[in-house]
Order: structure tokens, then sequence, then C-alpha cells
């Protein structure tokens, strides 16, 4: 344990903090992107609420995203450690840098980058998370035909504490079946119509984008993990899939409801 | 006989004038600052501190104080010389050192700034000089093999595969001065310290003392103040000797492979 406690608190420990908690939440977003995408569906929110009942109440997933939660919360913290040590690490500073002559821009601002994420996750997480499991929300209610699932009846049921609950059953008698859930795709809509959500949504993408074009290929050189047979694999995941593909993903869904709902 | 004009002959011969803003500083303890003294008459065939040399006897012949920096081989082996120049250890020129850096490299009349190496490992002793000792200490605590005494083995006794060898040979080109440390944006030394574990632990002379190494070295470096590495490659960017940040994917493998799984632990 002692051992274990001075091999992480080492500068190479706090490093492989960094990269696997990095690493975590690269995956974390693929799933988080697969379940947004559900948003372009143009089924009045019935994919994307039913998605969003399974994030809260599948107990595997619900240990995951406990996972997540410290993953930011770890992350955010060994990268104000490491950051001040590094800043302790040069008291003095050159009065002539010329960083861009031996280094990208990414690299050296992974922190800034960094920061913009952390902001944003919080007002994200106050905007959705937040709503989700506090707010008093209305519900949405599905009936999918049995006969023809392209047939929906949707209807909106305002909330009432004493009446209304998540349900999922199948009506023999009418021929469907219904889902009556918590209406966060309302929310969304809703949210992606104000511009400066829309706005601080996209600016933090590019964030993302940057911070992963460097950050994912950084983690696997952390953790070793560099070999020529690989290594250009990598790189080509991280700057095409992490360091764009993700991120213009992400962002294409507040633009979207933006300018075509 | 014809008169063979070279574009560049004009700009050779010429001598240079140039401004220099030189920090200077008494003592570790003194908070110094910036001089700024003219450096005329140049050779642009000068290296950088031959220019430096020029600027010092005047200095020396006005009664004042010349400007200290290190030096020693000239010629780009000992790893002596470092400044910072314009923003970039060693010089604006790629895979050179300080000694190695010619006039050539600048313009008539251009001002060029120079400062120390900044680290807080690397205090400032005088000037542009710089105590570098935290390098010392850190070899010291493992850069080293055990060696058996006894009749001298046969050449061909212990074989090594051309890339392994030629591998390690390329770590140890590694002339420790420092422009890893100076250039790194977190002061980070770990280009250094995993040159060092790397030119060992690729070869068989190196293996007793391999998980105990980078052990001791890592605890070292921690120890000394330096930075922690973000991946950012200015070290090898900068690198007069172009030691690849390769190492330092290694000196991790090494480090987390000793703590993780072997038996071997420093105190
Ligand atoms: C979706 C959220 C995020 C993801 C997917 C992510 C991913 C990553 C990855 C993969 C790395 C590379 C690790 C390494 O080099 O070993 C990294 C580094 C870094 N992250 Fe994040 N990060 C996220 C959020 C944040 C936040 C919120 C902060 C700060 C508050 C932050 C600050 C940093 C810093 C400073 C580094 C550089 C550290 C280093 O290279 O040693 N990140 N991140
Ligand atoms: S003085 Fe020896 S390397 Fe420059």
């Amino acid at each position: 344990m002692s051992n274990l406690k001075t091999t992480l608190s080492s500068s190479l420990g706090k490093k492989i903090v960094m990269s696997l908690t990095g690493l975590f939440l690269c995956t974390f977003l693929i799933v988080h992107l697969i379940g947004n995408l559900q948003l372009f569906k143009d089924d009045n929110g019935l994919a994307f609420n039913a998605y969003a009942y399974t994030m809260t109440h599948f107990t595997p997933i619900k240990i995951v995203s406990y996972l997540l939660y410290a993953s930011i919360i770890v992350h955010a913290m060994y990268a104000l450690i490491l950051t001040s040590m590094n800043k302790k690490a040069r008291p003095v500073g050159y009065a002539q840098q010329n960083g861009n002559a031996n280094s990208p821009w990414t690299s050296r601002n992974m922190g800034i980058l960094g920061t913009i994420l952390l902001i944003f996750i919080v007002i994200h997480m106050n905007n959705f998370w937040a709503q989700y499991h506090w707010a008093d929300l209305p519900y949405a209610k599905y009936e999918v035909s049995l006969t023809d699932p392209a047939d929906v009846k949707f209807t909106s049921i305002p909330f009432d504490g004493s009446k209304i609950a998540h349900t999922d059953y199948v009506d023999i008698e009418h021929g469907v079946k219904v889902l009556i859930a918590k209406d966060l795709y309302l929310i969304v809509g809703e949210l992606f119509k104000q511009w400066w959500y829309v706005l601080l949504y996209v600016v933090s993408m590019v964030a993302l984008a940057f911070h992963l074009f460097h950050g994912f290929r950084s983690a696997f050189q952390t953790l070793g993990w560099d070999h020529k047979k690989y290594v250009s694999a990598i790189r080509f995941i991280g700057e095409w899939g992490f360091g764009l593909l993700i991120p213009i993903a992400f962002a294409a869904m507040p633009l979207y409801f933006f300018f075509f709902k | 006989m014809s008169h063979i004009s070279h574009p560049n002959t004009n700009k050779m011969s010429a001598h240079m004038n140039l401004t220099l803003k030189v920090w200077r500083q008494k003592n570790a303890n003194d908070k110094g600052g910036f001089v700024t003294y003219k450096a005329a008459d140049i050779s642009p065939d000068m290296s950088f501190l031959e220019m430096l040399d020029v600027v010092n006897e005047g200095l020396i012949k006005k009664g004042e104080d010349p400007i200290h920096f290190d030096h020693d081989c000239r010629e780009g082996i000992c790893g002596m010389c470092s400044l910072y120049i314009n923003g970039r250890a060693h010089g604006p020129k790629r895979a050179i050192t300080t000694c190695q850096l010619h006039m050539r490299s600048f313009s008539d009349g251009e001002t060029i700034t120079i400062e120390p190496w900044r680290a807080a490992a690397f205090p400032v002793v005088k000037d542009l000089a710089v105590n570098r000792q935290a390098f010392d200490r850190i070899q010291q605590s493992g850069g080293y093999v055990s060696i058996n005494t006894g009749g001298v083995p046969d050449a061909n006794e212990i074989p090594i595969p051309k890339f392994i060898a030629d591998e390690a040979f390329n770590s140890a080109t590694c002339i420790g001065c420092g422009a890893c440390v100076a250039a790194c944006k977190n002061a980070s030394a770990m280009l250094f310290v995993s040159a060092k574990v790397s030119q060992l632990a690729l070869l068989p002379q190196g293996q007793q003392e391999r998980y105990q190494r980078v052990q001791a070295m890592v605890a070292q470096m921690d120890e000394e103040g330096f930075g922690n590495c973000t991946n950012t490659g200015a070290c090898e960017a900068e690198c007069p000797k172009e030691i690849s940040i390769t190492n330092i994917a290694r000196m991790n493998r090494e480090y987390f492979t000793s703590k993780f799984f072997k038996e071997e632990e420093i105190h």
C-alpha cells in the first residue's frame, strides 16, 4: 500500500492518473455521443427520452456514471496539482519565449482548454443532469402502434407529483406500446434555442477538439504505449476521431436545433 | 580568369552590428535584470560564444565585469554551453549547441535577447551561468552499472542486436546540457532522465540495477523540483543531440513495470 502511495504521488504516478482518467473520459464521450445522436430522430424525443431513462436507472450504467463523476473531479484536481508544481519548477520565467518553434499550441494550453471544459461540464450538468434528477419536468406519453412502429401518438403531460411516474407497458386492448417518460427532450430543445447556450456549447466543443487533439495521443505516451507499429494508428484516432469528428458531431446537435427546428 | 561571385560573398565578409539584451545577475540572491550592449564589427563566421568573447574583451578594457557564461569544449560535445537565445534553447537552429551556432544565423542590426536556463532546479550562479548539479545528483542516484572485475571476456560473448545497440547509443549521445529542461514549459527533466535510464536499460550490462535505477532516478528528479512532462515535445525539438521522446515513453514503462511488477524497491 505504501508502495502504491509513493508510486502515485511521484511525478510519473500523477501522470498515470491524469492519463487513465483522461482516457476513461474519452470512452465516455463515445457512449454519450451515441445516445445524443437520438436527438436527430424526428420522433418527438421517444428514443432520446428512453435513452435518458436507461442511462439514469440501469445499475451497471449508474456505477459507471459514478466512476465518471469521480474521474472528472480527479482529472481536474490532478491538473491543478501538476500545473501548480510546474509553475513552481520555473519561478522566474523567460522574457522571450518562442514556444511555437518547438511545440504545438494545443500541447502548451491543456490547462486553459481543460478549464473551459470544466466550466462547460458544470453548466451542462446543471442544465440537464440536475434538471432531470430534481426538477418537476413535464412527462411525454408515447403510444406506439404494435402493428406499425412508425405510428406513434405523442401527448405532453404536465407535471403532477402525486399521479405521474415513469411507466412502460403493452396495452394489448388498444394495440399499442405505451411509454410515459420525463420529457428531457423538451428541455434540450428549449435550451438549444438560446443563442448564448449554443455559442457556449460550440466554443466548448472547439476546446474539446484541441484538448483531445493533443490529449489522446499524449495519454498513450504517458502510459508508455509508444511503438512504431501502432503509434500512427493512435495518432490517427486521436487527431481525426477525438480531435475532429466527435467534437463536430456534438456541436452539430445544438446547431441543428437552433437553425432547423 | 573569370570572376566568380558567390551570392553570399558580400554578406559573408561584411561585419555585423548587433544589439544584445543580456541577463545580468550578480549572484543567486541578486534580483538581476537585462543590460543592453552593442556588439560592433562582428564577423558572421564567429560562433555565438566568440561573439560574446569580443563583447567581454570590450567590457574588460573598460574595467567592467565581463558577462559570465558556461563553456568548455566549444565543439558541441561537452554540454557545458547553454543560453536561451531569442526565446529558444541554444538559439534558432535545430540540433546544435550554442558553441556551434554561428553569427551568420542572425542578421545585421538585429537585437538578440540572451537569458540563462530558467528552472528552480537550475539556480543562476552568475549572469548566464546556472548550476546544473541537479543532473549530476540524478545520475549518481542510479546512472551506473555494476562491473565484474576478473578476466577479460571475449568481445562477442554478449551478443546485442544491432537495432538495440543503435537505440542505446542514440540515448547515450545525451550531453546533459539541460536544453530539454530550459525549453520545456514545465521545466521538466524527463528527456534527460529517460535518456540516461534508456541507455542502460537497453543493454545487458545495465540489467542488474535496471529496476532500482529507474525508481531511484525518478525519485531524485522529483526531489530536485523539476516539473512534470505534458508531452509537448519541445525537449526533443531543442535537444542538440536530437534525443527522442520515445525515451520518455520507455522510462514510463520501466517505472511502472518496476513499481507494479518487480520486487526491487528503493527506500
Ligand atoms: C471531457 C472531458 C475531458 C477529457 C475527455 C479529457 C481528456 C484528457 C486526456 C486524454 C489527457 C491526456 C493525459 C496525458 O497526457 O497523459 C488530458 C490531459 C489534460 N487534461 Fe483533460 N480531459 C477532460 C477534461 C479536463 C478538464 C475538465 C480539465 C481541467 C480542469 C483538464 C485538464 C487537463 C490537463 C491540464 C491535461 C494535461 C496534463 C498532462 O498532460 O499531464 N481536462 N485530458
Ligand atoms: S561548449 Fe561544449 S558543447 Fe558547447
